[in-house]
């Protein structure tokens, strides 16, 4: 078998950031969950900070830059994708955002993913539910039930709810990255529609 | 190998001096640079078609007449003619009416339009985009073959007997390009015809041209109008001249960042990296412009965007200059070295009349001569 293809994107912006720290115990756990089914695992990481003036000229000009579609290509062609992004003024980040709007709409078509966020304060944990979990829907991506929301107080808490969250969450991702075969996919960018006719539905006449 | 201009008739401010032409200043200007595209020695003269501010060239017919008057050589084309919101009977009317006042000068490039409300403004709706541009150029393409036209399709009324006039010019329509940035649709629909397809070339990396015309070529191949090669190829280009390079960065710097379509975002350095944008002297445009064949192929047209971001009419006219002096007479000797016999040129109303001609002389059986040598 393949080594199955998990792309990690985390949307935050300082340097280090706790939503890349929440991105990364996703992505080891997933990892795990899915070495302990026999499989093995690449994972490419995206911080949109890198790549945030290309998703600013992306959205200017319509085209990214090489090292902007790079990137894309990875998060699109994975068979699994770990989205973080904090939450600002009650949802996602407009970078986080900039980069789903510059994608190809039907390009997270079946790809499973597990959707976290992180904030200062538990008040906004719902904002995985009401705000990222919907924009995924419409892009037909599976997000798997359990998002993972970590607010500053979880890093210090001596309960073990974050880390059981993580488990379960990634435990759900790893169960459909391992049915996927998305990254083997050949994608032929001029399929024409179903019924195509280069003279139109009433023909040449 | 034709070489050319095109323009999007933007009215732009000059972000130099915040000085705006008014309409009347930059329809007259176009009219000016044109004739200056002929005196050059340039081809080709494409003129886009907007129905929305801050675009003017709402009537290309009128424009493009009213140039035809006054050239004698140039060839008259669109960039591009909205297929979709136009009535292809209109169009088939203004364009063979065009085609005999220019003595056979005029081609057109279909493209469907972009922006979203000028649809409903003419009772369409962009979603049906593809569908509009698919089955109004069936209908226009047998409008200038056809004498009289039964027709019914799902987008306009239907015709019983319809003959649009004047007939094309002798009894050849014009030849036409399809324009398109993304649809293998439209691609898939100039290969059918055995037309032109054009790229437009100027806003995004070549690759993705580069896929979408070896596409085109390759169905040109299928549906018999020749081999790949030999398939009709049209690009758009962009370049920025002075003597010295770092002049002409200088001077053009201040029209990209301000450009209405990528301005506020790369930087030129990067744009002209990524883009078939070229700033600089003279010998760097023509380098640019040379390796385009290695990518796409022995092509036919060249069409270059001069006009526009709010650019003076002086400085334009100055550009041409250069294009048509130092930059073109280049180009033609290196498109034209180890050019296979095969790859044709453009097509021109005479040499589709002459095409037309050939066929059906070969059509004609000659018994004659067989009975005399037997």
């Amino acid at each position: 078998m393949t080594a199955r293809k998990l792309a990690v994107v985390s949307a935050g912006l300082s340097q280090p950031s706790s939503t890349r720290l929440l991105a990364d115990r996703l992505a080891e756990a997933t990892v795990n969950a899915l070495r302990g089914r026999g499989l093995e695992v690449e994972v490419t990481t995206l911080e949109l900070r890198d790549v945030a003036t290309d998703v600013t000229n992306n959205l200017v000009t319509g085209y990214p830059s090489p090292k902007l579609e790079s990137a894309i290509e990875k998060v699109t062609g994975a068979d699994g994708l770990i989205a973080v992004t904090p939450i600002f003024t009650t949802s996602y980040s407009g970078l986080f955002k900039s980069f789903i709007d510059v994608l190809d709409p039907q390009s997270l078509t079946g790809l499973p993913v597990l959707l976290g966020a992180t904030g200062g304060t538990e008040r906004h944990s719902l904002a995985i539910d009401y705000a990222m979990r919907p924009l995924f829907s419409y892009l037909h991506a599976v997000a798997v039930p359990t998002g993972v929301y970590a607010a500053s107080s979880d890093w210090g808490s001596a309960e073990a709810g974050l880390a059981d969250r993580i488990e379960r969450a990634a435990s759900e991702l790893a169960g459909l990255v391992a049915e996927s075969d998305r990254s083997q996919h050949v994608r032929d960018p001029f399929a024409l529609p179903e019924g195509f006719s280069p003279v139109g539905g009433f023909g040449a006449q | 190998m034709q070489f050319g201009i095109f323009t999007v008739s933007d009215v732009t401010t000059d972000p130099t001096d915040n000085t705006t032409p008014t309409e009347g200043e930059r329809i007259k200007a176009i009219v000016t640079i044109a004739k200056k595209a002929e005196e050059v020695g340039l081809d080709v003269f494409a003129l886009g078609e907007h129905h929305n501010p801050p675009f003017f060239s709402s009537s290309p017919t009128t424009t493009l007449a009213y140039i035809a008057a006054q050239t004698s050589t140039l060839m008259l084309s669109t960039s591009t003619t909205l297929i979709t919101t136009n009535d292809p009977v209109k169009i088939a009317e203004d364009y063979a009416m065009l085609q005999h006042l220019a003595d056979g000068r005029v081609d057109l490039m279909m493209g469907r339009g972009n922006t979203g409300p000028v649809y409903p403004w003419f009772g369409k709706d962009i979603r049906e985009g593809i569908p509009l541009a698919i089955e109004n150029y069936a209908l226009l393409h047998r409008l200038w073959r056809g004498d009289y036209v039964d027709w019914q399709g799902q987008f306009r009324t239907p015709l019983q007997g319809f003959q649009s006039t004047p007939r094309p010019l002798d009894g050849v329509p014009p030849f036409v390009w399809h324009g398109s940035i993304r649809s293998p649709e439209i691609a898939e629909q100039a290969a059918y015809y055995g037309d032109g397809f054009f790229a437009n070339n100027i806003f995004w990396p070549k690759e993705h041209y580069m896929r979408l015309i070896s596409y085109y070529r390759q169905r040109f191949e299928h549906y018999g109008h020749g081999t790949a090669e030999q398939a009709i190829v049209g690009l758009g280009g962009q370049a920025f001249m002075r003597a010295k390079s770092q002049d002409a960065v200088d001077e053009f710097r201040p029209y990209f960042d301000n450009a209405p379509v990528y301005g506020h975002g790369p930087t030129m350095e990067d744009f002209t990296e990524q883009t078939p944008l070229a700033v600089g002297s003279p010998q760097q445009v023509i380098d640019k412009y040379a390796g385009m064949r290695e990518h796409f192929g022995d092509y036919q047209r060249q069409l270059f965007l001069m006009d526009h971001a709010g650019l003076p009419l002086k400085t334009v006219l100055e550009q041409l200059d250069i294009l048509g002096e130092e930059v073109v007479p280049v180009l033609r000797k290196e498109f034209a070295t180890n050019r296979p016999a095969t790859v044709p040129e453009a097509p021109t109303h005479a040499s589709l009349v002459a095409a037309r001609d050939a066929a059906a002389a070969a059509s004609v059986v000659e018994p004659a001569e067989t009975a005399v040598t037997a």
